[in-house]
């Protein structure tokens, strides 16, 4: 599937349009589809990121809590009328109190233990969340359409772009840039950022850690749930989705540098991208490339892209 | 132990053979039935709990004895994992006497215990595998399929589409033995009625994201998109290629189309969709009280395997009490000489292949201003004959 002969926008530039045997106006749909594609990797990561970098949890149940939030907008609209808008704030706010739960019950009576700890516990919370809705809902997945007022689509010269993709792809940037400007940015940031450093010292200075500790655990996994949102119309609501991903973005926040928040999101786009040219060049692989380009880093550069310990 | 007990099995298995008479009645009085499939996976829905139900069923409607014994049902999780259920199968074997399996989803578990089952001269009764390989290039004088297999669903849904004038198609495969069997076999079927392949991407199994690929398929210039793949790789490709109007300037036609799939899809991207079942529930009185019953039990409407695995665990208790014995030989020769004939099997027949030849259904995915209950999914479109429907017998595999 290198030429696409029948690209019927050829005709804008038949000279232009191809190089090497490769179709550009095929190429640049599948490079702005890895785009949509990253920007989700990138709020994926973002949460993971956050969570490793400042509070040094290994996160397993990243997964299940996407799945949880895309869970949690179906259960909206079907139970209770919630519409997708709605949901889209609602369920990542109610995800976050459940994480602040976790957080406060279970992760913080370990948390001066080896970090296998955590994250043997958040693992068995995912399978035990997994396994929950598997055995109420199934594992076929459940119908959730895409909100009227994102139906449709724009035609560009290359490729027709559906206007919920196009959504996917600005309000990930939105978020994950105002995340990134919060933390490296304020003053909130800063204390976020000493305390997990040095606990000891900012709680001389008079701020209460556990309780920043506690909310950034709820923010990070908060995301996750906004991304399972974000998720529910465009793919399969099912159980099984949130493991599906999880490696990925595992691999994505280590490829970035553990702990870099701007890291993450850099990647998670460029994983999109790595991932979308190997979907169009050798589809076969597309699995697997993110975890080669893993090891690739690892070995030249173990801190990651973006680390900052050697 | 365990040893000794293979010991023993053995030298009763080689004298039994030797002697070539079989003891006629029920080996260690009672007929037990395993019932193998994936209970907590992405095929959990299609088959899981619910085909052990079905088989609980047909055990209570055949009266719980068969010539005077008790049948019993053990359960097992494959997780989808060829090593896993082998194993388990060995161990129902050697250590509980089990007779026949029931059950059998992933093909790739299939694959590895239908050649334990064999081995042991023991009967695999298939319900919901879908690869043809257990009646062809891997076929055993004790093997059932019962349920539909790849070639069914080529020639139900993908025939007429050719003969219909969509002549060029494009695949969008699950990377795996199923998937690739399932394009074959289409491809095949289209090259011989006069269309053409213009194109195939192989996804692995797993893919969250089609778009890449539905990209592909559009640029392909295809009259039809064929989805060779199954579960959340069939919603999600469906549900993308909606998304990027694929569905406005191509017919997309999913190849394997479980009824709880089809019901998770929105009906407005997957209304008119055309596919080929082995079951319907509401297609006449018969499947409807049937279906009924299992849903009060179970929860759900029947998947076409749970129904198969019910119908065939009736033939298969049926021949036990005909035949006089639960001795394997004897009874796939019985299975084979009775017609079934009950709610799911129509003008049916098992093949001496071992394929179980019966009407199966063309079927299209109804509106969503149509639908009476959530469970109203299909029109019946056609009833497909089974001699049209299944692949012809390989004389290799024509086990009388």
């Amino acid at each position: 599937m290198i030429t696409a002969s029948h690209n019927s926008f050829v005709s804008l530039g038949d000279v232009m349009a191809t190089i090497f045997g490769i179709n550009l106006f095929a190429l640049s749909g599948q490079l702005l589809v890895g785009l949509i594609n990253g920007s989700f990797y990138a709020l994926l990561s973002l949460g993971l990121a956050i969570i490793f970098g400042l509070l040094k949890i290994i996160n397993f149940a990243q997964g299940a809590m996407y799945m949880l939030g895309a869970f949690f907008a179906w259960m909206a609209l079907n139970y209770m009328g919630i519409n997708y808008w709605a949901a889209l704030i609602l369920v990542p706010i109610a995800i976050g109190i459940i994480a602040i739960l976790i957080e406060r019950f279970l992760v913080r009576p370990i948390a001066n233990e080896d970090h296998l700890y955590s994250l043997l516990l958040t693992f068995g919370i995912a399978l035990i969340l997994q396994g929950m809705f598997t055995h109420i809902y199934g594992s076929s997945g459940l119908p959730y359409s895409i909100p009227d007022e994102l139906k449709g689509g724009t035609k560009l010269p290359f490729m027709y772009l559906p206007n919920y993709r196009a959504w996917i792809i600005v309000i990930s940037l939105i978020v994950c840039g105002s995340t990134w400007w919060v933390i490296e940015k304020t003053k909130l940031g800063a204390y976020l950022r000493a305390g997990t450093e040095n606990p000891q010292l900012m709680q001389g200075f008079g701020i209460n850690v556990p309780l920043i500790t506690t909310l950034t655990f709820g923010f990070g996994v908060g995301l996750a749930g906004f991304a399972g949102v974000l998720a529910a119309p465009v793919y399969s609501v099912s159980p099984e989705m949130g493991s599906n991903i999880l490696i990925v973005v595992f691999a994505i926040v280590v490829i970035g540098g553990m702990g870099s928040i701007g890291g993450a999101i850099l990647t998670g786009l460029l994983m999109g991208v790595v991932e979308g040219l190997t979907k169009f060049f050798y589809p076969e692989a597309s699995t697997t490339v993110i975890f080669l380009f893993m090891v690739i880093v690892l070995l030249i550069k173990p801190a990651g892209l973006f680390g900052k310990e050697a | 132990m365990k040893l000794m007990k293979k010991t023993v099995l053995a030298a009763a298995m080689s004298l039994a053979a030797a002697t070539g008479v079989q003891a006629a009645g029920v080996s260690d009085d009672v007929v037990k039935i395993g019932v193998l499939a994936d209970m907590g996976g992405v095929y959990a829905d299609i088959c899981g709990t619910g085909c052990v139900t079905a088989v609980e069923m047909a055990v209570e409607d055949f009266g719980g004895t068969v010539l005077g014994k008790p049948i019993e049902i053990v359960s097992a999780d494959d997780q989808n994992k060829p090593d896993v259920g082998s194993a388990k199968v060995r161990q129902w074997i050697e250590d509980e006497n089990v007779d026949a399996v029931n059950g059998l989803v992933a093909s790739s578990v299939t694959g590895a215990v239908t050649k334990v089952l064999t081995d042991a001269k023991k009967i695999a009764l298939i319900s919901t595998s879908a690869s043809h390989a257990f009646t062809t290039k891997a076929c055993s004088p004790y093997n059932v399929h019962w349920t539909y297999n790849v070639a069914a669903l080529a020639n139900g849904t993908v025939k007429p589409m050719v003969d219909a004038g969509k002549k060029k198609w494009f695949f969008i495969t699950a990377d795996y033995a199923f998937g690739h069997a399932l394009e074959g076999i289409a491809s095949k079927v289209i090259e011989t009625s006069g269309g053409e392949v213009v194109g195939a991407v192989r996804a692995p199994l797993g893919t969250t994201d089609f778009s890449s690929y539905v990209l592909q398929a559009q640029a392909s210039g295809a009259d039809v998109v064929g989805l060779a793949n199954a579960g959340a790789d069939f919603v999600n490709a469906l549900k993308t290629s909606a998304e990027f109007g694929l569905t406005e300037t191509a017919d997309v036609a999913g190849l394997l189309v479980f009824t709880h799939n089809a019901k998770a899809l929105d009906p407005a991207i997957a209304a008119g969709m055309k596919a080929t079942t082995g079951f319907y529930w509401d297609m006449d009185d018969q499947t409807r009280e049937w279906s009924a019953r299992f849903k009060e039990r179970h929860g759900s409407i029947p998947a076409m395997g749970q129904a198969g695995a019910y119908s065939m665990t009736m033939h298969y208790l049926n021949a036990i009490k005909a035949a006089g014995t639960d001795e394997s030989d004897a009874v796939m020769k019985q299975m084979k000489k009775t017609k079934p004939n009950d709610f799911f099997a129509r003008n049916a027949y098992l093949r001496n292949d071992g394929r179980m030849v019966h009407d199966m259904l063309l079927v299209s995915i109804k509106d969503a201003a149509s639908r009476k209950s959530e469970d109203d999914i299909y029109n019946i479109e056609a009833t497909i004959p089974g001699d049209v429907a299944f692949n012809p017998m390989m004389p290799a595999c024509d086990f009388k």
